[in-house]
C-alpha cells in the first residue's frame, strides 16, 4: 500500500486552509499514514457478518430544544474567507462559459 | 437552445402513458436551524444568521433540533407512513459552493417515515391515491448571487456570492413513488397533490408552506411510455417548480415535449430542466448521465434517531383532522357544492369562515362575506384573504347587526369597508359614519307616501295589480333615505299603503 506523500498532505493542507510548515507536513504524513493502515487492519476484519459502525457511543436521540442561539457576526463569519464582497463569501466562477 | 415543436395535449395522450414522480421539499417552522441554535428569521442581513456548526468550522459538532424530528414524525404519520424505529443522517458529498461544508447532512437509506400515502381529491371529487415512498430530514443550503452575467444566472457569471443564514434550516424532502394511472389528469393529479400535502403541512402546523416564499418547493418528475406497456420511459426532472398552478403547467408542457421528441422517433435525455413561469416552458438544465455519485455515508457527528413508539403514538394522538376530511365535513355543515369548497379552498377562505361562524355568524353569511366584498377587496389590494385587516369576529359582528336589523346589506358593505379602512371595529364605524336602517316608522312612512305622491303612474300600476313595479318605489325610498332604511320593510310599508296584499 502506498503511504501517504508529503504533497498529498500539502493539498489536503490546502483545501482545509490551514497553514503547514515543513517539519509538520512530514510529521502529519507519518501520522495519517499509520492513520489508514490501522483503518485498513479494521476493513480486513470486517464481514457481512459485522454490522459497520458509524459512531463509537450507544447513544441515540440526541437532541437540542429549538431554542434561538446567538449567531456569529457578519464580520466573523466572514473573517475567513479568503475573498467577500456585498458582506457575502466570494467564490470564484462555477460554471464556465456554454 | 433548440425550439421542441410540442404536440398537442390530446395527440400526446392518445399515444402514451404519463408517469410521474414527485419530490416537495418543505422548510420547517422551527425558531432555529437542523443542526446548530442559529435562528431561521428570514430577512436578516446577509451572514448575520451563522455559526461555526453551519459554517462547517473544524471542530463545530452538529445537535439535532427536536422540534425538527418531532415535525418530521408528524408529517410521516399524516402521511399513513412508518416511522422508523432507528434511522441516522447521512452525509451527501458535492462540490458547490451553497453548502459551506461540502456535503448537505440528509438521510440516505433510513429515512425518517416511509410507504405512506395521502388521498387527493380532485375538482370533481374523484379522489386519487398518490403513494408515497420516503419522507426524510435535511438541512436548507445557502442563497447564491451569481454576478457578472448578463440576466443573474449562473451562465456567463464572473463568480457568485453566498448568504449562509438559509445553510441549514431544517427541510423535509417527502417523495412519492411513481404515480401511475393518472392517465390525462396527471398534471391535475400533480397540482392536486401538492395543494393537499400544503393544507396538510399547514394543519400540521410545522411549516406556513408558503410556495411564494420558498418554504415549499416541488421537483415534477415525468416520463412518457407506450399505452399499453409495463415499462417506464426516460424521466427528465423539473426543479423548483414554485406555484400550484406552474406545477400543473409543467407537467403538462413536459407530456406535451415528450411525445413530441419520442413521436418524431427521438429519445428522452435524463437531465435536470427549468422551468419558465413566463410562457409555461421548461429548458434543459444538466444532462445525467449517469447516477451522480454523492458518496454518501453515515455522519459520524451525530447519533441515531430512534423515536420511540410511546413517543410515535403520543404524537399520532394529537394529529389534527386531515384536511381533506376536514373539507368534506364542513361541506356538508355549510351546505356548499364540491366546486364552491374548491373556490373556498383555493380563496385560502375555508379557516377564516369557520372562525367567522364560531364567532356567531351564520355558515351562509360568513361564506358570503369572505368569497364576495372581502375577497373582491383582498384581490384588489393584491393581498391574500387572511391579510386583511378585518378579523372573523368583526366579520361575525356585521351579520350579528345586518341579523337584528340595524345594517341592510348595502349599509354592511359600508361598515366592512370602514373596517378594511382602519376607522376601528364595526359598531365604531357604524357609529362614525351615522349608518344605521331607519327604522323610525313614522320617518319612513312619510318617506313612502313621498315617493308615491311623485310616481301617481307607477303607483296606479301596482294598485292595479303589478306589484313588481314596487320596485322602483322602493328604490325612491331608499334614494331618499340614503340607503339607510330596511328594502323589505320599505316595501310592505308601498303594498300596505296601496292596499295590495303580495301573492
Amino acid at each position: 500500500m502506498p503511504g501517504i506523500t508529503r504533497e498529498e498532505v500539502a493539498h489536503l493542507a490546502r483545501l482545509a486552509r490551514l497553514e503547514l510548515s515543513g517539519e509538520e507536513l512530514e510529521h502529519f504524513a507519518g501520522q495519517l499514514d499509520d492513520i489508514i493502515g490501522a483503518v485498513a487492519r479494521v476493513s480486513e476484519v470486517a464481514d457481512q457478518d459485522v454490522p459497520p459502525t458509524s459512531h463509537p457511543l450507544p447513544l441515540t436521540n440526541v437532541m437540542r430544544a429549538d431554542e434561538v442561539r446567538p449567531s456569529l457576526t457578519p464580520e466573523q463569519a466572514l473573517s475567513g474567507a479568503p475573498a467577500q464582497e456585498q458582506q457575502r463569501f466570494k467564490v470564484p466562477q462555477i460554471l464556465g462559459e456554454d | 437552445m433548440t425550439v421542441t415543436e410540442l404536440v398537442s395535449y390530446e395527440d400526446a395522450l392518445a399515444s402514451y402513458d404519463p408517469v410521474m414522480g414527485l419530490e416537495v421539499h418543505v422548510e420547517l417552522g422551527t425558531k432555529t436551524k437542523m443542526f446548530c441554535g442559529c435562528s431561521t428569521e428570514l430577512g436578516a442581513e446577509p451572514n448575520s444568521q451563522t455559526c461555526p456548526t453551519c459554517l462547517g468550522m473544524p471542530g463545530s459538532l452538529p445537535v439535532v433540533n427536536a422540534v425538527a424530528v418531532e415535525s418530521a414524525v408528524k408529517i410521516g404519520l399524516a402521511l399513513h407512513c412508518e416511522i422508523a424505529e432507528w434511522c441516522r443522517f447521512a452525509r451527501k458529498n458535492y462540490f458547490y459552493p451553497d453548502m459551506p461544508k461540502n456535503f448537505q447532512t440528509s438521510q440516505y437509506d433510513e429515512p425518517i417515515a416511509f410507504n405512506g400515502y395521502l388521498d387527493v381529491q380532485l375538482e370533481d371529487g374523484e379522489v386519487f391515491r398518490v403513494e408515497i415512498e420516503r419522507a426524510h430530514m435535511e438541512e436548507d443550503t445557502g442563497k447564491s448571487t451569481h454576478v457578472g452575467g448578463a440576466t443573474g444566472r449562473i451562465h456567463g457569471a464572473s463568480h457568485s456570492l453566498l448568504d449562509y443564514n438559509r445553510a441549514g434550516i431544517p427541510l423535509i424532502e417527502i417523495v412519492t413513488k411513481p404515480i401511475e394511472g393518472a392517465g390525462a389528469r396527471a398534471p391535475e393529479v400533480a397540482k392536486a397533490y401538492v395543494a393537499e400535502l400544503r393544507e396538510l403541512i399547514r394543519a400540521l402546523g410545522v411549516s406556513e408552506a408558503r410556495m411564494e416564499m420558498g418554504q415549499m418547493r416541488c421537483d415534477v418528475n415525468l416520463s412518457l411510455r407506450p399505452d399499453g406497456t409495463e415499462k417506464f420511459g426516460t424521466r427528465s426532472e423539473t426543479k423548483n417548480v414554485n406555484s400550484l398552478r406552474s406545477v400543473e403547467r409543467a407537467a403538462r408542457y413536459e407530456i406535451q415535449r415528450h411525445a413530441a421528441v419520442l413521436s418524431s422517433g427521438g429519445t428522452i435525455v435524463q437531465e435536470t430542466r427549468h422551468f419558465h413561469e413566463e410562457d409555461g416552458s421548461t429548458t434543459s438544465g444538466r444532462v445525467k448521465e449517469e447516477a451522480e455519485d454523492y458518496r454518501y455515508f453515515p455522519e459520524p457527528d451525530l447519533v441515531p434517531v430512534a423515536p420511540t413508539r410511546e413517543w410515535v403514538e403520543e404524537l399520532r394522538a394529537t394529529l389534527p383532522e386531515l384536511p381533506r376530511l376536514r373539507r368534506n365535513r364542513l361541506r356538508e355543515e355549510w351546505g356548499v357544492s364540491e366546486h364552491d369548497m374548491q373556490s373556498i379552498l383555493n380563496a385560502g377562505a375555508v379557516d377564516l369562515i369557520v372562525a367567522t361562524i364560531e364567532a356567531g355568524a351564520p355558515a351562509d353569511q360568513a361564506r358570503k362575506w369572505w368569497m364576495g366584498e372581502l375577497a373582491r377587496s383582498a384581490n384588489e389590494s393584491g393581498k391574500a384573504l387572511d391579510e386583511l385587516p378585518i378579523t372573523p369576529a368583526q366579520v361575525a359582528r356585521v351579520t350579528a347587526l345586518v341579523k337584528e336589523g340595524s345594517l341592510n346589506d348595502k349599509l354592511a358593505r359600508q361598515v366592512i369597508e370602514g373596517v378594511l379602512a382602519g376607522e376601528g371595529d364595526p359598531d365604531a364605524v357604524v357609529d362614525k359614519r351615522g349608518l344605521k336602517v331607519v327604522s323610525d316608522e313614522g320617518a319612513l312612512g312619510a318617506a313612502v307616501d313621498e315617493a308615491i305622491a311623485a310616481n301617481a303612474a307607477i303607483a296606479d300600476k301596482i294598485r292595479g295589480g303589478k306589484v313588481a313595479a314596487a320596485g322602483a318605489l322602493v328604490g325612491a325610498v331608499m334614494k331618499t333615505t340614503r340607503g339607510q332604511a330596511d328594502a323589505a320593510r320599505v316595501k310592505e310599508l308601498i303594498l300596505q299603503k296601496l292596499g295590495v296584499t303580495e301573492g
